[in-house]
């Protein structure tokens, strides 16, 4: 029996002044399971995750979310940015920006409703910062920061969580705390999609893995994708040939996608 | 035509010192300028511009008159000062550079204008004229000052020559200019320094507001003619100058209009002209490129399908078939105007014959035709052995990069695949 | 009688620019703010020229889109024409600024109702030779008084209205985005208001000193402040307080009024910056060798 899919990315090509930085993806990911994207340093996965949350235009290809566009069924998405690309000096505390996660395009002219409180206030207990609640964001460690977004995105309720390197900066402790939440969610039918760096631990934590650089190497379960060979073309340098040419498209300003009309 | 004589002989001596002034000026901020263009500082030299002016006031109470040593240094330790206290705001605080520029800079300007009217105010005789200072008054500028002016740019222009590779390298990449042992705080102070001199030369002509696009513009306007330092160099300078004189002589035929803002006007329309039109990457010069890389997208592409037409009858081998638009169209859809032009195009450069039926391929038509589909068979192999793609996608992946490889490209896929010649299969 | 009114005008000024000023700081936009209030000059001169008497109102939401204008630009040549940033910003305001003084010098023969130096500092102390007075006596207060008004109940309004909107804008763009909110809309409504709070008391206190309130109150909050509204509410305070002080300074040493305002608020900056730090350095020395701002806590996990 074939699985739901969650996440179909189809063909999707991103670029940044020309280059393409990510280039023909194409996937279709389970629905109710936790997936890792791996991939060295600077090999698209940010991108990739901004692109299927339409924060990045694609310059080709498509990503169709439970079989809708994303505009449809944006609601039922939550992101969780890279910890570094927020500023932490933002006068705000725990609270505040777990309330954010209740924000809707249709209710930010409302008043906040109890309802919302509610959720709120439990995410934050979920997450176990109750104490810290009123804590202005900067007076947080790297664990507790991480945790507070964990928090936000609980209380969007969503049903797919795209979350970039959460584990990043976080004490073994908290990273084997937030698994578990995460472990709960999926067994909630949730999908949980997350930018992951540690090779070591991959084939413990995650059901079905993407590993990219730039392109599409490998996906598939762990065992599929944590080949020798897979990881040697994208970790062992083996795709310099692949940079030399994004790099020629860009400096030619060159058109990537041609309509394919062969007969 | 009487007035532009009249301009560039300098009838008037005046006319002379403004020249020379701008000359100068121009010259040593559009320098100094490149440097915090690349350092992403540009807006320092605001701060600084806005922060000469107490400077400027305290150095005429301390002497009493306008003599110019004084309110030159006046404005030079003030002008110095801002960008300590910038920095020192940005690393002992959460605010970040851009509001401690604006907050030394209006805390500065607004001190300058207390003094200023208290100046006023106080009764000093003499004072008349300090207020240019606010707006620019390139039409005082007088001899000594040229003076002044070209012993600034001498200085600029020396620690330029001494200094330029250690410059260079902390306005790339000043960690790794630290961790090469280069005295970076100190090259940054040198260059610091520099500039409040450069501003400070240009405020009596410029005034605090505009003074700072003397620094950041030319920079600007030369990035889009040279990715190489030493002639962005050049090339702002020349930019700079050239709207010193011109904004000169336009004031000078509009006597009632300032010389400085019609030098940073344009300044500022050379910088749009030159995102316009610059051949690097300019509108027009990316126009141009994705109309040739369109040209040559479409020839390739036709002569990939005499070789798919030939290939498919089994006549890969010696593709002489004298063909017909109607043929091509069998194998690949094309817009039968594009494909005329195509055509008629590939036969003026010597790729196609034209035969009493149609055309066919001449022996460097061959040979192109070859490659092509060479390339574009040799990238498919390429993307199967690295990647994940599907059987059914890798045509299309690879269509349109058979366009950009370039031969040192081929080289290096037929050695990492081990292949020669040109794969049979399509996929 | 027109001292107060000098300080109610000046304290709206502030009021309004410490608003706005917090958002355009958080956002990091405090030179876009510098920018579009340079920029409003041709705006201003134009609408000037059209009206040939002070601030008609229309015109001067006329001159507001020459700030919306600005911002634009600095956004195209930062994407477009890929110059930096700063650039940007630097490249457009000087340049607007520059076609505003040419525009004053060419069209304002005579006229003396712009001058050059009341664009950079302000008019303050003559705000009450323009008056509006009822029925021949019935004296209701300076002209300036109410634009002010105006201005402070569109902000009001808008921020009141917006709040979880330029919040969310303010603290991360993307995350914006991904809630699905129309974070260039959101950009732009906060441009308008910045380049029509430059523009209404541009009479008051010039283009270049509206800077100060727009960006030292608000930093100054900043330094200490751990929520948002808190934030907006000493920003205020500093505001209004450099007014206050300001005023009294400047009539005591006979100095312009604006000038000494924004001073003070500078003043203010720095003691509060430097009182901070004397602060923080006790409570390193007390307690134990923790890192500035950062209360160690237990890493404990999630219960
Ligand atoms: N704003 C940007 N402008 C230009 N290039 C970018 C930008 N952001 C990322 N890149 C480039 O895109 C590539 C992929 O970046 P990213 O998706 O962040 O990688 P990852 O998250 O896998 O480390 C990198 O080579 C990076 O240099
Ligand atoms: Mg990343």
């Amino acid at each position: 029996m074939r699985e739901a899919c969650a996440i179909e990315v189809h063909n999707l090509t991103t670029t940044y002044g020309g280059a393409p930085v990510l280039w023909d993806i194409d996937f279709e990911l389970p629905a109710g399971h936790i997936i890792g994207i791996i991939g060295p340093n600077g090999s698209g996965k940010t991108t990739l995750l901004k692109t299927i949350m339409g924060l990045l235009p694609a310059s080709s290809g498509y990503v169709k979310i439970f079989d809708k566009d994303l505009e449809q069924i944006r609601h039922k998405i939550s992101y969780v940015p890279q910890r570094e690309s927020v500023d932490w000096d933002f006068p705000a505390s725990v609270f505040d920006i777990v309330m954010m996660g209740r924000y809707r395009k249709n209710n930010l002219f409302k008043r906040t409703n109890k309802t919302d409180l509610e959720i709120v206030l439990q995410s934050i207990e979920k997450v176990g910062l109750t104490k810290y609640k009123d804590r202005q964001i900067a007076q947080l460690s790297g664990g507790q920061q991480q945790r507070v977004f964990i928090a936000r995105a609980l209380a969007q309720k969503a049903d797919i969580y795209l979350m970039d390197e959460p584990f990043v900066g976080v004490d073994a402790a908290t990273e084997h705390s937030i698994l578990k939440l995460l472990k709960e969610m999926r067994d909630l039918g949730k999908t949980v999609l997350i930018i992951h760096h540690d090779l070591q631990t991959v084939s413990d934590y995650f059901d079905y893995l993407v590993l990219l650089n730039t392109r599409l190497i490998a996906k598939g379960t762990p065992q599929e994708v944590l080949t020798e060979e897979n990881l040697t073309n994208a970790y062992g340098g083996q795709l310099t040939l692949l940079a030399k040419v994004a790099n020629l498209i860009k400096v030619n300003q060159f058109p990537i996608r041609e309509k394919d009309v062969d007969l | 035509m009487q007035t532009f004589l009249d301009f560039i002989s300098f009838k008037d001596p005046n006319v002379m010192y403004v020249i020379l002034g701008m000359i100068c000026i121009n010259s040593s901020s559009a320098l100094i300028g490149t440097f915090a263009f690349l350092r992403k500082r540009s807006l320092i030299g605001d701060a600084i511009a806005h922060s000469l002016l107490p400077g400027i006031c305290l150095g005429f109470i301390a002497a009493g008159d306008k003599r110019m040593i004084f309110l030159f240094l006046g404005a030079f330790l003030t002008g110095w000062f801002s960008t300590f206290l910038v920095d020192y705001i940005v690393n002992r605080s959460k605010i970040k550079q851009d509001a401690a520029i604006g907050i030394v800079l209006s805390s500065f300007f607004a001190l300058g204008i207390v003094l200023l009217t208290y100046i006023q105010n106080a009764g000093y005789t003499n004072q008349g004229g300090l207020n240019g200072f606010l707006f620019g008054q390139a039409a005082a500028i007088n001899r000594d000052e040229i003076y002044l002016f070209a012993l600034i740019l001498l200085i600029i222009l020396v620690a330029i020559l001494v200094f330029y590779r250690s410059f260079i390298l902390i306005s790339f990449n000043a960690e790794f200019a630290q961790s090469i042992g280069l005295p970076v705080r100190w090259i940054e102070f040198l260059m610091t320094s520099l500039t409040v001199l450069a501003t400070a030369s240009g405020i009596q002509a410029l005034g605090v507001v505009l003074m700072s696009a003397l620094i950041v513009t030319p920079a600007a306007a030369a990035r889009f003619w040279t990715h190489k330092l030493s002639r962005m160099l050049v090339i702002g300078v020349v930019f700079s100058v050239f709207s010193g004189i011109v904004g000169a002589y336009i004031s000078y035929t509009h006597a009632a209009t300032p010389t400085g803002p019609w030098v940073v006007a344009v300044l500022s329309v050379i910088t749009l002209l030159s995102f316009t039109v610059s051949t690097k990457s300019g509108i027009l010069a990316n126009f141009l490129r994705a109309r040739k890389n369109k040209i040559k997208i479409l020839q390739e592409t036709i002569l990939k399908t005499i070789f798919h037409y030939h290939e498919r009858r089994g006549l890969a081998q010696n593709l002489d078939s004298v063909l017909t638009p109607t043929d091509l169209l069998s194998v690949r859809v094309y817009d039968t105007y594009q494909l005329q032009k195509g055509i008629k195009r590939l036969i003026r450069l010597g790729f196609l014959v034209a035969k009493e039926k149609g055309f066919t391929l001449t022996e460097n038509g061959k040979i192109e035709g070859r490659r092509i589909v060479r390339l574009h068979r040799l990238w498919e192999h390429y993307l199967l052995k690295r990647t994940t793609i599907d059987a059914l996608h890798v045509h299309s992946g690879a269509e349109a990069i058979e366009h950009i490889l370039s031969p040192e490209i081929e080289k290096e896929l037929e050695r990492e695949l081990g292949i020669v010649g040109i794969p049979t299969k399509d996929f | 009688m027109g001292e107060l009114w000098i300080i109610i005008t000046a304290s709206i000024v502030a009021l309004n620019a410490a608003i706005l000023g917090c958002f355009l700081l958080l956002r990091k936009m405090a030179m876009v703010g510098d920018a579009i209030s340079h920029a409003v000059l041709p705006g201003i001169v134009v609408a000037y020229y059209l009206s040939g008497d002070k601030t008609s109102g229309l015109l001067l939401l006329g001159a507001t889109l020459t700030g919306v204008l600005a911002s634009f630009a600095i956004d195209f040549l930062s994407r477009k024409a890929k110059i930096q940033g700063d650039a940007s910003i630097g490249i457009t305001y000087t340049f607007l600024f520059a076609v505003g003084m040419i525009m004053i010098s060419t069209m304002m023969n005579g006229n003396t109702d712009i001058d050059m130096e009341c664009v950079l500092y302000g008019d303050i102390s003559l705000i009450n030779l323009d008056k509006i007075v009822v029925d021949g006596n019935l004296y209701l207060g300076p002209r300036a008084f109410y634009i002010e008004v105006i201005a402070l109940v569109i902000i009001g309004f808008s921020i009141g209205f917006g709040f979880k909107g330029f919040k969310v804008l303010s603290f991360n763009e993307d995350y914006a985005k991904a809630l699905g909110i129309n974070t260039n809309r959101w950009h732009y409504a906060l441009m308008t208001l910045v380049s029509l709070t430059t523009v209404f008391s541009f009479e008051v206190v010039g283009a270049v000193l509206v800077v100060g309130f727009l960006i030292i109150p608000p930093a100054t909050a900043q330094l200490f402040s751990t929520k948002l509204k808190q934030m907006l509410f000493w920003a205020s305070v500093f505001g209004i307080l450099a007014v206050i002080i300001g005023y009294y300074l400047a009539v005591w040493m006979n100095v312009s009024i604006t000038g000494a305002m924004v001073t003070v608020a500078g003043i203010d900056f720095f003691l509060v910056l430097i009182i901070q730090r004397l602060v923080d350095r006790k409570k390193r020395s007390t307690t134990f060798a923790a890192p500035e701002f950062i209360t160690p806590t237990p890493k404990n996990s999630v219960e």
